[in-house]
């Protein structure tokens, strides 16, 4: 009898406790889905500043791994779940999701955000039609760290703006395999944001493209042949052992030991490689400019973490008053004052690239800049293609094939298959997808 | 008859047992281990294990930057809530099964256990879209039902197993002595198959507070628990292994300590009928 009765309380109990709502109040609350990494704690932090502003508006956070993140909010998006008021999106998603009409248009922002001090090459990328649909919070490119005191024993000096054969004869000359030191860090984890973000941008350099103007795929060409013999001769001779499972976290963890000599990659490591608490190296690192190959394009990116709005909110006010907040300038004096300079989101606004003090606390800030204002998503090639983005293609369809050819790449990286193997197995599988996706 | 064992084969058995355990055990203890160590540590190549300077700062980074409490009441309210509700439906279904079956019990059986066959990602969107429909979306009630419904066809096949080991001969007893079918099932079955039905509360639990797609695809500020904690500090750019581990410690410790108080129970529970 007391068995029934605990199991039927228990499950009454059990029932009530996760209906239980919250009480009701007159606050708005918006919810904001977004990535962990630095800035964006950071944002997270400094919640408090925006509730003394505006008591009326109550935060709630969603924090998840990118990827997971980008499925979440593309499902709820897709399905009208409005689960999220704000969500945090990167320059591949805001184009497509903003012609779809998913994205609320920023047109009618106050006029002290200043949406005209936002860089060129990174507000281009968030714009459809003329329409800005997502405030950039933080941009990135990429470029080249170096170890200088390698890069001085190996009697070579480091260009501003290297070539490929340069980098080829560095990465050679800093190579010392018996002391666990390789000339050369790059990605090679398969993955349509991992190493097809990586070898997108350097096929750039050496002219080649993924479609041409008729979308037909174009990994049969001499240009895509020469990007991956390139890649593939330079990792297998000077990389580090397994290279083909080495993402950015991976290679971040070889340069702060200081295992690399040279690595091409996101233009925020800068801080992380930089910094005496978690870098071995931090005293001994240059930047330069992605390299090129003489064809008028250099291999570095784009890529800015942006705050979008969607456009099934119930609290559009509200979440464009905090979308101004932390995309602003004032925020950035926020975070300068609480966490110093070097720790602003950086890559989005003109004036932070005019500020004495940000310039002199953040070494690598004229490299990042150079590095965003020499990559141009809306002409990302040698020859004219009929898409937008840089180490991507901006349609729908190119996640999933992106990440199947870098699939292909990575295996020709592990030795498992040529890099002509690999071509032609990706040239035959994006022909498949165009074709059934109506190209 | 016992065989008899050579004191030397009982220390190889012995060494072979906890070779194997501690395989088992290392990712949660390494886990443990990174989650004192600082970030420059915690990839430190070759790995330190024991003699670094420990640190709980990330314990209070953790603590500082997340709700804790609220993650860790919503993963007990759903954890709890569905292996309850998963009980009281299956008892009656697993009584039914064991003592009155009929020709198709063995088809209803093995169709339940297809069920989980499918990937779950299979049903995600219908389900989605069914949830914004009810309004259920980030809310511990939708959650508790879901996971109830994912567990169910296990917690039936677990009961099952138990109640075919009772004599049918003891109910048959009660219902001569005018017992109803609700007494039968409360007074008669359920005191006897206790250590069985609590090993299936207990692996239950366990299940639905480990379980991570679910929770993390249905929910999102309000009704989050541990998993989606844990998944917070995932990040591909930026090394925060400790502080990962950190929150990883903290998610897995009260199943930890539960599955430690509890693990007589568990044992006996699971090898239940197992020597007849």
């Amino acid at each position: 009898m007391r068995f029934g009765k605990t199991l039927c309380t228990a499950s009454v109990l059990a029932i009530a406790a996760a209906g239980a709502a919250t009480a009701g109040s007159h606050m708005t609350t918006i919810t904001i889905a977004t990535v962990n990494n630095g800035d964006m704690v950071r944002m997270q932090g400094l919640a408090d500043e925006f509730n003394k502003e505006y008591p009326d508006i109550a935060l709630e956070w969603v924090t998840l791994e990118e990827n997971v993140l980008r499925q979440r909010v593309t499902q709820d998006i897709t399905a009208g779940g409005g689960q999220f008021d704000v969500m945090t999106i990167g320059t591949y998603e805001v184009p497509i999701w903003g012609k779809q009409g998913w994205l609320v248009a920023l047109d009618d922002m106050p006029e002290d955000w200043d949406a005209d001090d936002f860089l060129p090459a990174i507000s281009s990328g968030l714009t459809v039609d003329g329409t800005l649909y997502a405030a950039p919070f933080y941009g990135e490119s990429s470029m080249v760290m170096y170890r200088t005191d390698l890069m001085e024993q190996a009697g070579l000096e480091m260009p501003d703006a290297p070539t490929w054969e340069f980098i080829t004869k560095a990465a050679e000359a800093m190579t010392d395999k018996e002391n666990e030191v390789y000339g050369i860090c790059l990605r090679g984890k398969a993955g349509w944001g991992e190493n097809m973000a990586f070898l997108t941008a350097m096929s750039n350099s050496f002219g080649a493209r993924w479609f041409d103007e008729n979308w037909t795929p174009q990994f049969d060409t001499e240009e895509w042949a020469t990007t991956l013999n390139t890649y593939l001769d330079v990792m297998n001779n000077y990389g580090p052992p397994g290279a083909s499972t080495n993402g950015f976290n991976e290679n971040l963890s070889l340069f702060q030991q200081g295992k690399c000599g040279m690595w091409i990659d996101a233009t925020v490591a800068a801080s992380f490689v930089t910094n005496p608490d978690d870098s071995t190296v931090a005293d001994k690192v240059g930047f330069a400019l992605a390299p090129d190959a003489g064809n008028g394009k250099r291999s570095n990116w784009l890529w800015a973490w942006s705050l979008a709005i969607p456009s099934g909110t119930d609290a559009e006010d509200a979440a464009k008053t905090f979308v101004a907040w932390a995309t602003g300038k004032g925020y950035t004096e926020l975070v300068a004052q609480n966490e110093g300079w070097a720790n602003v989101p950086p890559g989005t606004r003109k004036s932070l690239y005019e500020n004495e003090e940000y310039l002199e606390a953040a070494p690598f800030a004229e490299m990042t800049l150079n590095s965003i204002n020499e990559a141009d998503p809306k002409n990302p090639t040698v020859d004219p293609v009929p898409y937008t983005g840089i180490q991507f293609v901006a349609i729908p369809e190119f996640s999933g094939f992106a990440t199947q050819v870098g699939q292909e790449f990575s295996a020709a990286l592990a030795g498992q298959q040529s890099a002509e193997e690999a071509l032609e197995k990706a040239q035959a599988l994006v022909s498949d997808e165009m074709e059934a996706a109506g190209y | 008859m016992a065989r008899s064992v050579t004191t030397r084969r009982k220390i190889i058995n012995t060494a072979l047992a906890w070779s194997i355990g501690l395989l088992i055990f290392f990712p949660i203890l390494w886990t443990i281990l990174t989650s004192f160590k600082t970030e420059a540590t915690a990839i430190a190549n070759p790995p330190q294990f024991f003699f670094f300077d420990w640190t709980l700062e990330n314990y209070a980074v953790v603590q500082e930057r997340s709700n804790y409490a609220r993650f860790l009441w919503n993963s007990i309210i759903i954890a709890g809530g569905s292996t309850i509700l998963g009980i009281i439906i299956a008892i009656p279904a697993a009584w039914s099964m064991a003592f009155v079956p009929s020709k198709r019990t063995k088809d209803i059986l093995l169709w339940m256990l297809s069920t989980k066959m499918l990937p779950a990602v299979g049903v995600l969107y219908p389900l989605y879209l069914i949830f914004i429909e009810l309004g259920l979306l980030d809310t511990r009630i939708g959650l508790t039902i879901v996971l109830m419904l994912v567990n169910l066809p296990i917690i039936v096949w677990m009961l099952y197993t138990y109640f075919r080991e009772i004599p049918g001969e003891i109910l048959e007893a009660a219902r001569m002595d005018g017992a109803s079918l609700r007494s039968e099932i409360l007074y008669v079955l359920t005191p006897m198959a206790v250590p069985g039905i609590a090993s299936t509360l207990l692996l239950n639990f366990i299940l639905a507070w480990n379980e991570a797609f679910w929770t993390l695809n249905l929910t999102a500020a309000k009704a989050a628990p541990l998993t989606a904690f844990i998944a917070s500090y995932s990040s591909p750019e930026g090394l925060f292994y400790a502080k990962l581990s950190a929150a990883s410690t903290m998610a897995i410790a009260p199943i930890l300590i539960l599955g430690w108080f509890s693990q007589k129970q568990l044992v006996r529970g699971l090898t239940f009928g197992a020597v007849k």
